[in-house]
């Protein structure tokens, strides 16, 4: 199934409601990582609304994209974005992170429909979309993978043997993303482990490189478009993001890394969302 | 052994901190005495401490990023040159992500460096089962020269970092997120927690529970149910040191009791219950319970209802006791 098309109104619409929810479900399970969270929702609202072909009454169909969050601790985003597709009833975001949850702290496929990973130890998503795009190709299957990196996670060696084999194998039918929110949980990214000049790296591997404003949905979709028309190289894309992004005390704070503020703070923050 | 009188009062009402501040401040301390201690982390440095030995010494610590593999390597090299190198970062990914480096260019070589993993077991709670470590002691015990250690609370911690720093070789100790109950003062940590020898908290006839780590504590709690509900005498051994383990003190109370209880926040396969049984099995074969996550992984939760639902618990450690007994008396 296509999902039908949004204006681009209203996937903004979408984005404010998906960081209320976000931000209520963190409350509510009193841990987790907002700023990660709330810096790539334009991109996930992207993809789960215009850019890829699936379908939430059935998650397990073989021809549809699928989208791999390797950063997992992000899962509140996923949670959110999937929820409001139908993939399970919207209450369930209540009881993340809580004994006997299908939503667990880090995504967990066999417990969560949609969920495509069992992630949480950063590194290693985009190998495994390498293995189901391969698998792709051998089928004659035209589905496609989609791969969302933190920045930090570009310090793990796996990355770069993932990214030299994506480009070994020509793998156009994977599209990686990286959440260019300059932090991790140490501190900033530039200061604890340089990963700049980002774009030259990728494009040293043979990737096909587009940077993008992860707020500009006109760009981020182009952007999305054009690595479907690239032929024999996979596609990253670079989107340029501000950790914490729409809650002004948590906007390149590392400190909101993995802090959850509380539930009355949250309401009164829900409220100024733009 | 340290008396029950003396141990008597912490069951009432513990004093709590965590390991993780005990470890960090420990380093601190450590790197006035010891000029070669460095310090290695990967992003997870303010979370378990070390950042403490980072303020103080930032000429002797290094963040590698999040990139465990070259965390552990990293520091392999810096002993190698002479320095005595500590590397962390949560169990799940260090050893998790790097038992290759830890056997090849830190344990075959017998490298002077010492991985401490924070956050294992289920006590790591919300984060949920791709963050809880159980399978770190069965890893890092099946390799030659590695030595193995698990304090039972933020004192032995502090006192086992001291005994890592100060001996020569490869060491893994892993330790818990979760603030815990205090058991040792500094003065009983120094004068009993000894390394390769176990440390007897409580004598016993009729069961001997082993435990290490958080079930220490437990372990504490189920013999004094077991003495006061069913007039049992139960020894408890605090099992830091799971390699080399202390076979001759294992076989001793196995022969005293005939009843054997491990107790550990691990899977029950290879970790410290796998090290009791092999030892016993070939010694003094002894009915034995092991109370352990059974072969599974945990989930997300609060430490507590974890706990509980995974039956690692003081209440569970003393119905194996009474079911072990059962069973022997068949
Ligand atoms: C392999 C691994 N090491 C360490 C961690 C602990 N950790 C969780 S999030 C995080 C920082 C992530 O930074 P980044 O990838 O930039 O994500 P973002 O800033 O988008 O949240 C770390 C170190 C982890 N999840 N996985």
């Amino acid at each position: 199934m296509i999902q039908s098309k949004k204006s681009i109104d209203e996937l903004k619409e979408i984005s404010k409601n998906t960081r209320r929810l976000i931000l209520e479900t963190l409350a509510e399970a009193k841990s987790g990582h907002p700023g990660g969270s709330l810096s790539a929702v334009e991109l996930l609202v992207a993809l789960y609304y215009v850019v890829m072909r699936h379908d939430p009454k059935n998650p397990q169909w073989l021809g549809r994209d699928r989208f791999i969050l390797s950063k997992g601790h992000a899962a509140p985003l996923l949670y959110s974005v999937l929820a409001q597709q139908g993939y399970f009833p919207i209450d369930q975001l209540k009881t993340l992170r809580k004994i006997n949850s299908m939503l667990q702290g880090h995504p967990d496929t066999k417990k969560t429909p949609g969920v495509e990973m069992c992630a949480g130890s950063e590194g290693v998503g985009l190998s495994v979309a390498i293995g189901e795009a391969l698998a792709g190709k051998m089928d004659k299957k035209d589905y496609r993978l989609y791969v969302m990196m933190g920045d930090g996670e570009m310090e793990e060696g796996q990355i770069w043997e993932a990214a030299m084999c994506a480009s070994k194998y020509r793998l156009d039918n994977i599209t990686a993303i990286v959440d260019r929110n300059g932090i991790q949980q140490d501190g900033l990214t530039e200061q604890i482990m340089p990963i700049e000049p980002l774009s030259a790296k990728w494009k040293a591997f043979n990737w096909n490189v587009i940077e993008v404003d992860g707020y500009d949905f006109e760009q981020i979709l182009r952007a999305f478009e054009k690595a479907k028309q690239i032929r024999n190289k996979p596609t990253v894309i670079i989107a340029h993001t501000t950790k914490g992004k729409g809650v002004e005390f948590m906007e390149w704070s590392p400190e909101y890394h993995g802090k959850v503020p509380d539930k009355k703070t949250v309401e009164s923050i829900v409220k100024q969302l733009k | 052994m340290l008396s029950v009188d003396e141990m008597g009062h912490i069951l009432e009402k513990p004093k709590m901190s965590s390991m993780r501040d005990a470890y960090g401040e420990t380093l601190a301390r450590l790197g006035e005495e010891i000029k070669e201690l460095v310090v290695v982390g990967a992003d997870t440095t303010g979370s378990i401490k070390t950042s403490i030995f980072g303020e103080k010494f930032p000429e002797r610590f290094f963040n590698v990023g999040i990139a465990e593999q070259n965390l552990v390597s990293v520091a392999a090299g810096l002993a190698m040159a002479g320095k005595v190198a500590f590397a962390s970062t949560y169990a799940v990914f260090a050893p998790g992500k790097c038992v290759d480096q830890m056997r090849n260019a830190i344990a075959y070589p017998e490298v002077n460096m010492k991985l401490v993993a924070s956050h294992a077991g289920i006590s790591v709670g919300p984060d949920g089962a791709s963050h809880q470590e159980l399978e770190d002691l069965a890893t890092m015990r099946a390799i030659p020269n590695m030595k193995v250690v698990v304090p039972s609370d933020p004192t032995s911690t502090a006192r086992l970092v001291e005994i890592l720093a100060r001996t020569r070789g490869p060491f893994y100790m892993r330790i818990a997120r979760p603030n815990c109950p205090i058991i040792y003062t500094p003065e009983q940590a120094t004068k009993n927690i000894n390394l390769g020898k176990v440390t007897v908290l409580r004598e016993g006839s009729d069961a001997s529970i082993l435990a290490c780590g958080l079930l220490v504590y437990e372990a504490l709690l189920a013999a004094k149910k077991l003495a006061s509900e069913d007039s049992l005498s139960v020894a408890v051994y605090d099992m830091h040191t799971i390699k080399p383990l202390d076979a001759d003190a294992v076989v001793k109370t196995a022969k005293a009791t005939g009843a054997v209880v491990t107790a550990e926040e691990h899977n029950i396969m290879g970790g410290l219950g796998g090290a009791v049984a092999e030892v016993l099995s070939e010694r003094y074969p002894v009915m034995m319970r092991r109370v352990g996550t059974m072969d599974t992984f945990g989930e997300s939760g609060e430490q507590a209802e974890l706990m509980v639902k995974y039956g690692l618990t003081a209440n569970n450690i003393a119905n194996r006791v009474l079911e072990l007994r059962g069973a022997n008396q068949r």
